[in-house]
């Protein structure tokens, strides 16, 4: 199994963490990852995207030209990476803020309202967890239960307390994605 | 009455002078005149009367003081230009139970290596900077420097140093003196008896501050260039008495054994 | 043995530096490389090992600090992208001529002049090829993995103390900001005085003691005549590391009709379009030189015998090149293919140029 994996958004969505909290997972349950941030001064408000990919094997290139899954958060990314997912893969985004959707009809489109299950939970941070909820309701690479493990190892010790509505926010996410048609 | 024979007088007992066991028996290839060889000798006599020869690092830079690792018999790191501090700061951080010194002109020290002398002072690093001020680059044949002082002649300002041209004489010692992270700084010479017991007694403050772990200690040495200058010896050190120290005053500049942070507090204030 | 961790190349670069027993590390902040002395600062290894960390006041100092720690006979390092190892040259010229062994990473990033601050692999001539003045040479590592980012920390001082030569750690930001698997090695003490003693007693300033003449650190000679042996005795010992040192990684080269040459995160990207490759039938194979500086010149020697052509793949506009030309000597068909300035060439575009050059070469 190897799945390659682009999230793309807006600075401050935590996109380079969910892609972090994946590769941990990965880890956790004995797999190889590659975590590569697009970095520089675009981070800083303007667009951020990382690739992860997770893998049986070892990872050949950390950087891809086509991708497994597509996790897709604003209308800027959307643009760039509509068209990088191979075909009969899987694009998933926030409809929020997006003005032109999806149009590919090769592959599968889901979609998961991040932002307002968030703001309904009361915590605009649990954003990114709900939406890799939704990913990993998709596609379960890894379980929820290394995901745990994965947070542990990734966050500071003092946010360990945050944890449990992390994971509530997974399985939130993991509820609410749905198919997306026009 | 006895004649007296000279194996006579060639007694431990009658001993008044020495040279000290700390500079080599290498002829020097400073020129007559110049402050460097008297320099060499005071800080040689500090060492081995501190007893820290087997302790003290000095770091040589370019410019005429290239060679002084050929005249101490210490260990010598020769530095690129004007970086003697850095090396210094390394050196002193990784052995912090050692002397280390640097001994730099003024091209080294006030033109390229301004960053590195303001930075390691403005540090606090623990060593001891012997300066050497000449006004002159000597070792490259007399070119101006940024101490040259105005209307000085050199190979790069035939007419005299003007300032719509070359800019003002930088008193990077006066610059030195006040930063925070500086313990002591003084400005010597070396042209008379008195004087070179005077230059004497500040570098060996200069050592024993080390010990004290109080911040850098800062010599200058206003000196002479007979060869750049263009002047006899005893010329040179007429000249260097009527003109640099009436730009460069004698005398010490900061003394503070405080620690460096009630400096910095009343710095602040 | 060791520790799994998952961490970013620049990080596992400060780890693995304070866990092999570094003295010291000296530098200045450039992206993409931060990271290295933040994490330093971070971990405060002054308060564990003894470690020396400094931010100094620009890549000039650092590098001249590392030519002051590393004349005590101290395991220093310091750390830069490409604007700030230009501005290193200096020292590092000073540093090889003086025989000094030392540790610098340099994590490339695209130019010329200030460039991006994007990965590149621009800076190939000015690491293997000199870069400062005067002949020289320093020992060049190429990590294609955050493992290796790891282990070459260890390897480079081992190296640089072994033939008393600066050793360079060549990367970009694709390896230095990505997070991979990686075992740390366990922490090894820093050298007792008397292990300094023991391996660079006979020339380190540490101290003129009665039992011995005093040592002089310098790359400074006013005869000529006794700066061409010096300079003697420095090109044998290069020929005598380009003997012993050469490492390189082969992939798929058994069978394979064209073969890539590509080092540090081209090569990765390269494994990918072999892989890609192998998929339509095409028979290409991957040579990955670890070091780039002494080169494989021999291997490839070899190959040139067996395979049909072979395309270099640089973030650069063709330096490496050179190297494979050389070696090839005219035998068969050499190119290259490059993306730069900052710019990342994807497995399939590299796919694509191979496929080009074999209608080309055919």
């Amino acid at each position: 199994m190897t799945e390659e994996i682009i999230i793309a958004g807006f600075g401050g969505q935590g996109v380079l963490s969910m892609g972090k909290i994946l590769a941990y997972s990965g880890v956790m349950q004995n797999q190889e990852v590659t975590w590569m941030p697009s970095y520089g001064p675009e981070m800083r408000g303007g667009t951020a995207n990382v690739t992860v990919i997770v893998s049986d094997e070892r990872i050949s290139s950390p950087i891809v030209h086509e991708y497994d899954t597509a996790i897709i958060l604003n209308q800027q990314s959307m643009d760039k990476f509509e068209k990088t997912v191979k075909p009969g893969g899987i694009l998933l985004f926030d409809p929020n803020g997006i003005t032109h959707p999806p149009k590919r009809t090769d592959i599968k489109i889901y979609a998961i309202e991040g932002v307002e299950e968030a703001t309904r939970m009361g915590n605009p941070k649990t954003f990114n967890m709900i939406v890799l909820g939704a990913y990993l309701k998709l596609k379960p690479v890894v379980k929820t239960e290394n995901v745990e493990k994965g947070l542990r190892k990734s966050l500071p010790e003092r946010h360990h307390k945050l944890i449990p509505m992390n994971i509530d926010a997974i399985k939130l996410g993991m509820e609410k994605v749905k198919e997306f048609s026009m | 009455m006895a004649t007296i024979e000279i194996k006579d007088i060639i007694k431990k007992e009658n001993l008044v002078y020495g040279k000290t066991k700390i500079l080599t028996d290498n002829i020097m290839h400073y020129c007559p005149g110049c402050s460097h060889g008297v320099t060499h000798k005071i800080v040689a006599e500090v060492i081995e009367e501190l007893g820290i020869q087997d302790k003290t690092i000095g770091v040589s830079p370019v410019g005429c003081s290239v060679l002084a690792y050929n005249y101490l018999d210490i260990d010598w790191q020769q530095a690129a230009h004007g970086r003697a501090p850095a090396l210094a700061t390394a050196t002193k951080r990784l052995m912090p139970d050692h002397y280390v010194f640097t001994y730099q002109g003024d091209g080294d020290l006030a033109s390229i290596g301004a960053a590195e002398i303001l930075h390691a002072c403005n540090r606090g690093e623990n060593i001891t900077v012997i300066f050497v001020n000449n006004a002159i680059y000597g070792m490259t044949g007399g070119q101006m420097a940024p101490t040259t002082l105005l209307g000085m002649a050199t190979a790069t300002s035939p007419y005299g140093r003007e300032v719509a041209l070359h800019g003002y004489p930088l008193k990077i010692t006066e610059l030195i003196a006040l930063l925070p992270g500086v313990a002591y700084v003084t400005r010597q010479s070396v042209q008379t008896p008195a004087a070179v017991r005077k230059a004497k007694k500040a570098i060996k403050k200069g050592f024993e501050n080390q010990a004290k772990k109080i911040g850098t200690s800062f010599i200058e040495i206003v000196s002479t260039c007979s060869s750049g200058w263009k002047l006899s010896p005893v010329d040179s050190n007429r000249w260097m008495e009527e003109h640099m120290f009436k730009f460069y005053p004698l005398g010490d500049l900061k003394d503070s054994e405080k620690a460096n942070e009630e400096d910095y507090k009343k710095y602040i204030e | 043995m060791g520790e799994l961790k998952l961490m970013k190349g620049n990080e596992v670069i400060a780890e693995a530096a304070i866990r092999c027993g570094c003295d010291g590390y000296f530098g200045y902040p450039i992206t993409p490389q931060s990271e290295i002395m933040e994490t330093l600062m971070l971990e405060k290894p002054w308060e564990t090992t003894g470690m020396v960390v400094l931010q100094a006041e620009s890549e000039v100092a650092s590098i001249n600090m590392l030519y002051g720690g590393a004349s005590c006979g101290k395991k220093v390092m310091t750390s830069s992208s490409s604007p700030g190892i230009s501005l290193m040259l200096e020292g590092i010229s000073y540093l090889a001529g003086a025989e000094l062994p030392c540790l610098i990473v340099n994590v490339v990033r695209g130019g010329p002049g200030l460039g991006t601050i994007q990965p590149s692999q621009a800076d190939y001539f000015q690491t293997t090829k000199g870069g400062g003045h005067g002949d020289y040479q320093v020992i060049a590592l190429a990590p294609a993995s955050v493992q290796e980012m790891n282990d070459f920390v260890g390897l480079g001082f081992d190296l640089a103390f072994k033939y008393r030569i600066p050793s360079l750690i060549l990367t970009d930001g694709v390896i230095g900001q990505m997070m991979e698997k990686v075992i740390v090695a366990d922490h090894k003490p820093r050298w007792t005085d008397a292990e300094i003693q023991k391996i660079s007693g006979t020339w380190a300033t540490t101290g003129k003691t009665k039992n011995r003449e005093r040592h002089v650190v310098t790359s400074l000679n006013l005869e000529s005549e006794k700066q061409e042996i010096h300079n003697h005795h420095l090109q044998a010992k290069y020929r005598e590391i380009e003997v012993n040192e050469v490492r390189f990684e082969e992939f798929q080269t058994k069978d394979a009709e064209y073969l890539f040459v590509a080092y540090g995160s081209s090569a990765r990207i390269c494994q990918k379009s072999v892989e890609l490759a192998r998929a339509k039938g095409i028979k290409v194979g991957l040579l990955r030189p670890i070091t780039v500086w002494p080169y494989p010149t021999v291997r490839i020697a070899e190959l040139a015998t067996k395979v049909k052509g072979m395309l270099a793949v640089e973030m650069s506009a063709g330096q490496m090149v050179y190297d494979v030309r050389l070696a090839v000597n005219g035998k068969i068909p050499v190119s290259h293919f490059g993306r730069y300035g900052g710019v990342i060439p994807s497995p399939g575009e590299v796919l694509e140029a191979m496929e080009k050059f074999i209608k080309g070469g055919k």
